[in-house]
């Protein structure tokens, strides 16, 4: 399978908030002065009076945010996955989730991909905290096509939500064709073998790997889960149960993401061996792209090694 | 430059401090250009009063860094790690050409400061706000311990508009603490900020006397500076030492990319990438021509 790059998500963010706020007035960027990075600054050109320059202040933004929800506006947020997760964590449980005021949650920089930063900036554990929290969907889109459609989806979504983006251009893994279901899982390859299951922009590598893994002769079935939350239990339980054998493979913390969002559901619903690729327990380093997903095993053939070695194939 | 040193300042001192500031310079626009990757215009407006602090001011021991009676620094605008690192190289924490792995995989030049990872690191920043607060939690502790180090705290003046600046700023001054000294790198400009018909259409972070009202009003000792006096930025700061039971806010006026022509006082230079012919500009800028014909060693 040879794919080709997409257009950064960030770019699609920009583009499509600003898309969506010439047909629906209540649509308002927010930004912790970070648009020249999120590409908020694209929503700021096509409505500048609907660009609200937040400061860095990321707290307080989420407060306005949900004051801003109050009055009939939706608002969307510009920063950095980090500062708008962790650091305003405690303004959005109260004052956004448990109220489930309208507020979009979607801040650049999911993952490893921050534009070499360091652990201030790269957080592997935002799916695990936002999934936690009652009151929060939470969407990590593969693609940029994805991506696209999952911000209009969440534009329409009466509700907060948490959608995670990426900084820089990745693979692109859909065609024009496809369809994002909120909280529905996608099988993009049928394999009988072993089941690998990822989300947000670890699936094309996870789809090479299984191209790599047939060339061995194994054949493996993909499912893609977009929504982290509410998980497609039933999906996820089909996919088990066609392969008896579940690897989850993702750009996160192994700790209460996808992987552990697939190990509850399946111990639960369908009891399945369940192995987890991602990160471990600790805090990733900066440094280029494709040597950090070599380091910390989630390039395509790192995850294909991985998993010959989990089934005893190598 | 400063044009005339006051009589209290040893001109040879201000001489040599002038030098190791455009060593930094030099070595962090090296260092950024080789890594395709880190910030410009904060490392560069803040290299004064690094080169002020890491070879005059701060009491320290390169070769002993953990040496408990040390004074306290904290980049609390950790974004600007690069200028940091090459103040700490060039005073021998690590050598120079360490610089050249600034974010590369498994170096200790993370992109913002790791303190697990590079010794003499005080604290770990790149979350714009916090240093500040670490920096009163040593304050505070160098107090209880009976130690007469002083803490140190670089801060943005975009990263001034934190609420959890102005929690440490309250409490700080609550504790009366005069061992602590927080300096605002002024330099009038953030990453993107707010639009407006300032330069390139963006406006400054605060408005003029904004942050000396701001911390004067949180019960600080406030004292401005220009922050590429390097004569000044001295007397200042020897002043600063001089506890009278407040904490000590120095605001520090500078300009952001200073030293290189094309970066001062754009907004956009805050973080990008360097060109081959850029570069080449820029080492001529601070008095480090490349050989003719020579572009960007990437
Ligand atoms: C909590 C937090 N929010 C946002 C950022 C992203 N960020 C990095 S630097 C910066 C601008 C900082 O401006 P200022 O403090 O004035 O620094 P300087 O101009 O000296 O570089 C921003 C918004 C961050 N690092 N931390």
């Amino acid at each position: 399978m040879t794919l080709t790059m997409g257009r950064p998500m960030r770019e699609i963010f920009g583009e499509t908030v600003a898309e969506l706020a010439d047909d629906d007035p209540r649509i308002v960027m927010l930004d912790g002065d970070v648009g020249s990075s999120t590409r908020a600054d694209i929503f700021e050109k096509a409505h500048p009076d609907r660009y609200l320059q937040m400061g860095i202040a990321e707290q307080n933004m989420m407060g306005v945010a949900a004051g801003l929800a109050t009055m009939g506006l939706i608002p969307f947020i510009s920063t950095f996955v980090s500062f708008a997760v962790v650091r305003p964590l405690d303004q959005i449980r109260v004052l956004i989730a448990q109220t489930g005021l309208n507020v979009k949650i979607t801040p650049g920089y999911a993952g490893l991909f921050t534009g070499q930063t360091g652990m201030s900036h790269i957080i592997v554990d935002d799916m695990s905290i936002m999934r936690a929290m009652p009151g929060m969907v939470t969407v990590s889109p593969a693609d940029d096509v994805e991506a696209r459609q999952v911000l209009r989806w969440a534009a329409a979504y009466d509700g907060p939500c948490y959608v995670r983006l990426v900084r820089d251009a990745t693979a692109r893994f859909f065609g024009d064709d496809y369809r994002f279901e909120f909280g529905e899982a996608v099988t993009v390859r049928e394999g009988r073998d072993v089941t690998l299951i990822s989300t947000g922009t670890q699936l094309p590598r996870v789809v090479e790997a299984a191209d790599l893994l047939a060339a061995d002769g194994v054949d493996a079935h993909v499912v893609h889960v977009p929504t982290i939350k509410p998980l497609d239990v039933a999906a996820i339980v089909a996919a088990a149960q066609r392969t008896g054998r579940v690897i989850t493979v993702e750009e996160h913390s192994v700790i209460g993401g996808l992987g552990g969002a697939v190990a509850e559901a399946l111990a639960e619903h369908h009891p399945t061996v369940v192995n987890r690729i991602g990160f471990q327990d600790l805090y990733p380093e900066s440094g280029p792209n494709d040597a950090l997903l070599e380091i910390y095993g989630l390039s395509a053939p790192r995850v294909a090694d991985q998993v010959r070695r989990l089934l005893g194939r190598s | 430059m400063s044009t005339q040193p006051a009589a209290d300042v040893d001109a040879g001192e201000v001489d040599r401090l002038e030098e190791i500031a455009r060593r930094i310079r030099v070595e962090l626009v090296r260092a950024v250009n080789h890594a395709r990757a880190g910030h410009l215009g904060g490392p560069l407006s803040a290299a004064d009063l690094l080169a002020a602090l890491y070879f005059h001011v701060l009491r320290i021991r390169p070769e002993d860094p953990d040496w408990p009676d040390r004074d306290r620094f904290i980049l609390s605008k950790g974004h600007s790690s690069i200028g940091l690192y090459a103040a700490m190289a060039l005073r021998g924490y690590f050598p120079v050409e360490e610089l050249m792995t600034f974010d590369a995989a498994h170096s200790r030049l993370q992109g913002h400061p790791d303190m697990t990872r590079l010794p003499g690191l005080d604290m770990s920043t790149g979350s714009l706000g916090m240093g500040i607060s670490a920096g009163m939690g040593m304050a505070l502790g160098a107090r209880l311990t009976g130690r007469d180090s002083r803490t140190y705290v670089l801060l943005g003046d975009g990263e001034c508009q934190e609420g959890e600046v102005w929690e440490a700023a309250m409490a700080a001054a609550r504790h009366g603490l005069d061992n602590l000294v927080a300096i605002v790198d002024h330099n009038k400009l953030q990453q993107y900020g707010w639009p407006g018909d300032g330069p390139d259409g963006r406006i400054p972070p605060q408005v003029p006397g904004e942050l000396v009202a701001k911390w004067t009003a949180f019960r600080w000792r406030v004292v401005e500076v220009d922050g590429h006096d390097m004569a000044a930025i001295l007397r200042v700061l020897a002043e600063a030492g001089r506890g009278d039971g407040r904490p000590v806010a120095v605001i520090a006026h500078t300009v952001k990319g200073k030293g290189v022509s094309f970066m001062e006082g754009h907004y956009f230079w805050h973080t990008r990438a360097i060109k081959p012919e850029e570069f080449a500009i820029a080492m001529a800028d601070l008095g480090e021509p490349l050989p003719t014909g020579q572009g960007a060693p990437a």
